[in-house]
Formats: structure tokens, sequence, C-alpha cells
């Protein structure tokens, strides 16, 4: 029975042999695609055919309003030539650096601190909700009245952006920590100084890199955002120049640079996480 | 060797005026004697307090009453002279098999090149040369159990407490880590107070089955097994386990007997 019907169904009786033979399904590289067999090839074509679409548009428009790939790609030269871009570039980096180096410290010591001793917790946990809660924007003119419009505004801004998310959830992985767990070190008669590094840290370094790959993607907002308002220095303030002076090319340039340098970050920091937490890896896939 | 002197433990109603009705007695009174490198089984429906009493033995529960004595020493907390193996082995997952065998020894401040070593002895002992780099997630579960009695044996323990370590695996499994455990227990020599709720696993494993009973805890019955050993799948066959296993469930059963209607 369930061998015949290949037959009748291939060959009905009122259908042109010829016919027949175009509405085969399709064969070998068009059918894995439609299997979706080859992802990569896919995704390129797609890339490839979006930038086609945006040269092919953007030559057609005012370059004051949008620019086209080749364009952009043709800026970059002149760029570097004068240095605008590594300035642009490395004074950016050099306060995302030093904030996020803040975030990360301050924020994995006092959520280790504030999820494993209550009294910590009781001492902070106001004021820490209460920032939490507040949006980070309405605090940057406050800041920069306070910090001026150089690199420590900046830096004060990104350590802002990039300390909630890893504070709570470092605090959450510390929560988390299994009770059992401790309890095998309670067994072997650690202390708690012991229970601390070897149990509650490593137990919770999965939710500790998470919170820094979130806090990396806050930072990088965090940091053009910064630089808007300032508007003297880095990215952000390189597209505010460009952005007043209609240099569309030159504004596209930056933004895929931003772009580039988000996806970066928080490439690198999966990465570390599974080199850091292989188990977590394995757990997520079962 | 091991003596257990009329332990009572209490929960809830601490304090609290009037909340006496609501006091449960986990242990109450509870005492038995464990010799030298006997295998005794507790034996008890879950809330029976086999857990607690474990608990106590190894330092990690306090009792209201009584006292457990280790060769006429009291034991006040964790201590070196005793293992515990936890329900699903409690091994750390960021640790290698190595890592999770010297784990009480480094707690303990071995230097490293002594705990490796010792550690390395154990792990050979328990079958598993060659898997030390090994995570627990990228091993089977008799690999994890013997990582697990690795560690509880690397202290070189009086007496090892084991809280149903095979609680949540399949039948098989089950059988084939009994049998695994016996074996290295058989070459390790070694006291052993093991918390089950199964029957035939209390009496497969044991030399003695203490069978107890709820509200309050305490013994309801001691009874030796005098199954030979080395013991296979052959024991179980034989007419004094049926016998052993109709008197335990009988002792058991008559714990039930007043709660029905």
């Amino acid at each position: 029975m369930t061998a015949q019907p290949d037959v009748t169904a291939s060959s009905p009786p009122s259908r042109p042999a010829g016919n027949a033979a175009r509405r085969r399904p399709p064969v070998g590289l068009l059918r894995d695609i439609r299997a979706g067999r080859h992802g990569n090839l896919v995704r390129f074509a797609s890339v490839a055919l979006t930038l086609l679409a945006w040269e092919w548009y953007g030559r057609g428009v005012d370059p004051v309003f949008l620019s086209y790939p080749t364009a952009i790609l043709g800026a970059v030269p002149a760029m570097l030539a004068t240095g605008e871009l590594q300035r642009a570039f490395v004074s950016s980096i050099l306060g995302l650096a030093i904030g996020l180096a803040a975030a990360i410290s301050l924020g994995t010591l006092l959520g280790l601190l504030m999820g494993r001793y209550r009294l910590v917790d009781q001492l902070l946990d106001v004021q820490i909700n209460a920032l939490y809660a507040t949006p980070n924007v309405a605090l940057i003119p406050l800041l920069i009245l306070w910090f001026g419009l150089g690199l420590l505004s900046k830096v004060v801004i990104i350590f802002l952006a990039g300390f909630f998310p890893i504070i709570v959830n470092t605090y959450s992985g510390v929560r988390n920590v299994s009770r059992g767990l401790v309890e095998v070190a309670l067994a072997e008669g650690a202390s708690e100084a012991q229970i601390f590094t070897k149990i509650v840290i490593p137990a919770a370094l999965p939710f500790i890199t998470t919170g820094v790959r979130l806090a990396m993607g806050r930072a990088v907002v965090g940091m053009v955002v910064a630089e808007l308002f300032t508007a003297v220095s880095g990215l952000g303030g390189a597209i505010i120049t460009y952005g007043n002076a209609f240099k569309t090319d030159k504004l596209f340039v930056i933004i895929i640079l931003l772009a580039l340098l988000g996806l970066f970050l928080t490439e690198s920091v999966r990465h570390l996480e599974r080199w850091l937490a292989p188990w977590k890896e394995t757990e997520r896939a079962n | 060797m091991l003596e257990i002197i009329a332990l009572s433990k209490t929960y809830g109603g601490e304090g609290a005026a009037g909340a006496g009705e609501h006091v449960t007695h986990v242990l109450d009174a509870v005492s038995f004697n464990v010799a030298r490198n006997q295998f005794v089984c507790l034996l008890g429906a879950s809330g029976c307090g086999k857990t607690t009493l474990l608990r106590i033995a190894a330092g990690l529960t306090v009792p209201d009453g009584g006292e457990i004595q280790l060769e006429g020493r009291q034991v006040t907390g964790p201590g070196q002279d005793r293992s515990l193996v936890f329900q699903n082995y409690g091994l750390l997952p960021w640790r290698s098999v190595m890592g999770n065998v010297e784990f009480g020894l480094e707690m303990r401040g071995v230097r490293k090149a002594e705990r490796r070593a010792i550690s390395q002895k154990y792990i050979d002992r328990v079958g598993l040369t060659g898997y030390e780099r090994h995570y627990p997630h990228q091993i089977s579960g008799g690999m994890q159990q013997r990582t697990a009695l690795a560690r509880a044996f690397s202290k070189d323990p009086k007496v090892l407490l084991m809280d149903e370590p095979f609680a949540a695996v399949d039948m098989q499994t089950r059988e084939m880590l009994q049998d695994e455990l016996l074996k290295i227990w058989t070459s390790m020599q070694t006291t052993v107070l093991f918390v089950t709720h199964s029957i035939e696993e209390a009496i497969y494993l044991g030399d003695r089955v203490l069978v107890m009973g709820a509200r309050p805890g305490r013994i309801k019955a001691d009874i030796a097994t005098e199954l030979p050993r080395p013991r296979d799948e052959a024991a179980k066959s034989s007419p004094r386990f049926d016998e052993l296993r109709r008197l335990v469930r009988d002792k058991l059963r008559h714990d039930e007997a007043p709660a029905a209607p």
C-alpha cells in the first residue's frame, strides 16, 4: 500500500509528459537551499543584494540625505589620512575601556556582596534600585555640569550605563547558587571565605558574564549619547560634526564603525562565556 | 564505633507561643550503634527523618537532643573523619574529575602536589584513570558516582554517609551503580550509613536494615540481612531475600496502619 502511490501521483492521466517533468521537485543546489542547508550562501547573497539596492537607490538621491556604499568606503582613506577617524575612535575607546572596567569591577564586587550578605543588601538595595529606575539620559546634563565636557563625564556616563546590568545579574547569580553546592563545601568544613571564592563565585560566573555582555551593549549606547551631548570628542562628537556639515558619507562611516564595535564586543563576551563556563553551554544545549 | 544516642530533632514552633501543635518531631530519641566496617541502611518513607539523621551525622544540622559519637568523640560539626555523598552526588560542574576529587583536601589546606597525589590514588582505585580532566557533564552517571566516591574516600574517612545517592536514576542504572558501590566498598573497607527509601536496595546493600517510622521519627526494626557477600543478582532471588523483603515490608506497613481510615 505504501510503496504504490508513487506511480499514480507523479503521472496523473490529464497532465502532458513535458509539463510533469518541469513540475518535479527541485534537485541539487536549489533543493538544498530550500531545505536551509546553505545558510551562509543565502546570507551572503541577501547582504550583497541589499548593498546593491542601496548603491543603486543611493546614487539617485541628494548626497546630503543619503550616501551609498562605494561613496562611504571612498570616504575612509581621506578620514584616515587626516587622522580624524583614528582620533575619534581612540577617544571613544578610551572612555569606553575606563568606564566599562570600572562598571565590571564595582558591579561584580557589589553584586557578589549584596547577593551573599543580607546586611550589605539591606544597606544598598534602595539606592541601587532608585538609580536603576532612573533613565540614565536624564542624568547627563547634571553629570556634564559636575564633570565637564571632557573624558571624565564620558567615563561616568558609560560607567552608569554598564554598572546596572552587571550588578543586577551578578546579584541574581549569587541568589541562584544551589544550596546543595554550598553544603558540599560545608560538609568538607569549608570556611565562609572558601565558600565565597570556591563555590559562590564560580557558580555565579555564567550570570556575571551575561551581565557583562548586556553591559557592553549599553555602554556603547551610553558612550555615543555622552559624546552627542558633549559634542566635542569621540565617534559621537564626529557624528555631530559631520551631521552639521552635511557630510553624510563620513557620517555613515562612523555609524558603521559603531555597529561593528558593538558586534565585536558582544561576540567576544560570548566567546568568553563559552570559555569560562563550558558546563552551562551543555546545559543550554540539553 | 558510631553511636547514635537518644537523638531528637523538632521543626517548627520555635519560640512562638501557642504554636506547640505545629511542632514536628522529625526524630524522637533515636538510638543505635554501628560497628566498624558495617554497611547499615536507613530505610523509611519520605519525611521519616532519615535524611535529617544523616545530616546531623555529617555535622550539617544540629540536633535538639541527644548526640552522635564517633569512636567516643562527640560529633559537633563537619569533620575529616566523615564523608557525605549527596543526592545526585553533589559534583561541582565547573571542576574536572580531578578538581572534584581534590576539593575536600583543598578545603583542608593540603598543598597542591600532595593533594594531587592523594586524589590520583583514589581516582585510580575507583577506575577513573584517564578521565582526570573530564568535567562531570562529559561522563556517565556511573563515572559521576565513582568521582563522588573518590572524593569521599580521599579524606580517608572512618564513616561514609550516603544520602539516597541513587534516588534520581532509572532501575537499570541503579542496579549497576549498586554493584559498583559494593565493589568499591569491599576494596576500601569502611563503615557506611546509607539512606534509602527502596526496600530492595536496603536489603541488597546492607549488613543491617534499620526500618524507620515517621511522626515521630524512630527506629521500628533493626534487621540483620545475613546475606552472603559478595552479592550479585542471585542473591536477589534467594529465599532469604524474599523473606527479608516480606519482613521489612511488614514493618513499614505497620507504620502506615494508624494513619489509614
